[in-house]
């Protein structure tokens, strides 16, 4: 039967024999019940049992303590120094990936094969060796700070730093979104683009540009909020002064040295909303590009 | 002249689908400046800094008992953590990719859920839940019990944040394949077990490869969350990044940077695996992509 559905279906649209297809695999392969009840069993317990225990503990807090541990001027000094460094991190990456992408789909050069795995160097090195070697090399001795520093241009222990520290964080997120996109996009697009006239600019900012929009507002999205909830990388570079260079995972690191649970945990509540409201505009941003690359060109 | 006119048209359609030679390399200088500024930099910091005093005060820094309580820790967390989210990823996999059943995205976006959480608010929960003044922590400190501030807690929060790693992989790779061999191996009367081990898993080893390896470089490097849950207690509660942490807060600069050397060469090794597991597993995507349809587009994220 499967063989019967799978001769009729070359050559046509898959879409519905495959849906049967799926269907009737729900009844011949065993391990639902078992992998399931596996994946929500540990999934409880991991996640989301430990999760709604920060919830429940912010329950017990007065709607007035929640606020006061939200706003003081420190912790909302804080935010803005995240979100701030976050956006032009994320942003710088949005061009710059964007660019390392181009170049690896469409360009041959020497090393190609190398600098393609290298993108990936944030993802495994540790955060805490980033943050003490982008210091190391920032700082007023350091390869880099050496000559910027006679510049008047310090980023070690500036909020500028935070920002190089983000970048380096959130780079590969775009790189990586970006890319198969661009492998998959069709060249007939722009040649004809260009048989009517169009310049190569125009190619680019009309035809390509929109094609990978979703893609490209993914990577940016998840290379934001990869750098809001950044700790290790960032507290080795930042200089972590209260007020101007104190990001807000911080903020809960020093109230959970005070013993502070209850205002920890409002200010990790806000930050857990935020990831949340992250998540679902990049689950939409995936949905739309979904739907893009599945509609008939 | 219609002729010349059509072969016009198409150099030029042809031209259009890339760029003149200089913007191509101007393109090409700036990202890989940009990369050489922004990559390759930190990583040969790390080890220029671990080497600066010569070789002799490299090994002197990693041979104090401490780091080798670290190194230790670092190694027995990750034997525990990757193993435990392997089986998960395999599971969760399997269910995901395999069948269609309602919340099927919901249950996704659930499992992808810890890669958008803080570090530190991961950390933060397990305190909350196990912690002297949190759900269990009177319970545990009667049975003299100790999760958080000790061994078990580093292992929980690793496993928190190292969570998706493998079934993230393993989701679009076995949606890709889709369903028919397994079927195939069910209807000539192998079990469930059988058609796992001789079937999926051949298919899917260097997708799960990547995974694992990727699950593991996180698990030994992270910092945030265990940093939270350690309590650094030297030489107990210390992994490789919290002693890298103590040693440079320390001014001992190049102990710091011989610890991290060791994380940076885990990294380096990491790269090429993943780059090799990556090469198979598109060369397998390949051959799958030869037989048959009756499967999904592969969903690459």
């Amino acid at each position: 039967m499967t063989a019967a559905t799978s001769v009729a279906a070359r050559g046509a649209v898959p879409a519905a024999p495959a849906r049967a297809a799926r269907r009737a695999s729900k009844r011949v392969l065993p391990g639902f019940g078992l992998t399931l009840g596996y994946t929500l069993f540990y999934l409880s317990i991991i996640v989301l049992i430990p999760l709604s225990a920060l919830l429940f503990k912010t329950a017990t807090l007065s709607w007035e303590q929640f606020w006061t541990a939200i706003s003081a001027p420190r912790v909302v000094a804080s935010y803005r120094l995240t979100f701030g460094a976050s956006f032009l991190a994320a942003l710088v990456n949005l061009f710059f990936g964007l660019l390392i992408a181009w170049v690896l789909v469409r360009y041959r050069f020497p090393g190609k094969k190398i600098v393609d795995a290298l993108v990936d160097l944030p993802f495994a090195l540790p955060t805490a060796v980033a943050g003490i070697s982008l210091t190391a090399l920032l700082a007023g001795n350091g390869w880099v700070g050496s000559i910027l520093e006679p510049l008047g241009i310090q980023l070690a222990f500036k909020p500028a730093g935070i920002v190089v520290a983000l970048i380096f964080i959130g780079l590969p997120f775009v790189v990586r979104t970006v890319q198969p996109v661009l492998e998959d996009a069709e060249k007939e697009l722009e040649e004809a683009a260009t048989c009517l006239g169009a310049t190569r600019w125009q190619t680019f900012r009309l035809v390509i540009l929109p094609s990978i929009m979703p893609a490209l507002l993914t990577g940016f999205a998840m290379a934001f909020a990869r750098a809001v909830g950044e700790y290790g990388s960032v507290i080795f570079i930042a200089g972590n002064m209260p007020m101007v260079s104190e990001i807000t995972p911080l903020i809960i690191i020093g109230k959970l040295e005070q013993y502070d649970y209850a205002g920890a945990t409002a200010v990790a509540v806000v930050m857990l909303v935020i990831s949340f409201v992250l998540l679902f505009i990049i689950n939409a941003l995936q949905a739309w590009q979904r739907r893009r690359a599945g509609a008939p060109a | 002249m219609s002729a010349t006119t059509a072969t016009r048209t198409i150099r030029r359609a042809q031209a259009g689908t890339t760029e003149a030679p200089w913007v191509r390399w101007t393109l090409i200088g700036i990202a890989l400046a940009f990369m050489l500024l922004f990559l390759v930099l930190p990583l040969a910091a790390v080890f220029a800094e671990a080497l600066r005093k010569g070789f002799g005060a490299y090994l002197e820094g990693l041979r104090e008992p401490d780091a080798w309580a670290a190194i230790r820790l670092t190694l027995i967390t990750a034997a525990i953590a990757v193993p435990l989210n392997l089986v998960f990823g395999v599971a969760a996999a399997w269910c995901i990719a395999k069948y269609e059943f309602k919340g099927k995205a919901f249950l996704t976006t659930l499992v992808d859920l810890p890669f958008s959480v803080s570090p530190v608010v991961a950390g933060l929960i397990y305190v909350l839940v196990f912690g002297a003044q949190g759900w269990i922590g009177p319970w545990l400190a009667a049975h003299d019990i100790k999760i958080v501030f000790a061994v078990p807690g580093i292992v929980l929060a690793t496993v928190f944040v190292t969570f998706p790693f493998i079934a993230r992989e393993l989701i679009p790779l076995m949606q890709a394949q889709g369903n028919d061999e397994e079927q195939a191996a069910i209807v000539l009367g192998a079990t469930g077990w059988q058609t796992f081990w001789h079937v999926t898993l051949p298919n899917i080893k260097w997708g799960l490869l990547y995974g694992v390896i990727l699950c593991n470089a996180r698990a030994m490097g992270e910092f945030g969350a265990v940093s939270v849950v350690s309590g650094h207690i030297r030489g107990q509660t210390n992994t490789i990044p919290l002693h890298v942490e103590i040693l440079y807060n320390e001014y001992q600069s190049v102990a710091a940077f011989a610890a991290a050397s060791l994380l940076a060469l885990l990294a380096l090794v990491t790269l090429v695996i993943k780059t090799i597991a990556e090469h198979r597993n598109e060369q397998a995507l390949k051959a799958a992509a030869e037989l048959p349809p009756e499967r999904p587009a592969p969903a690459g994220v």
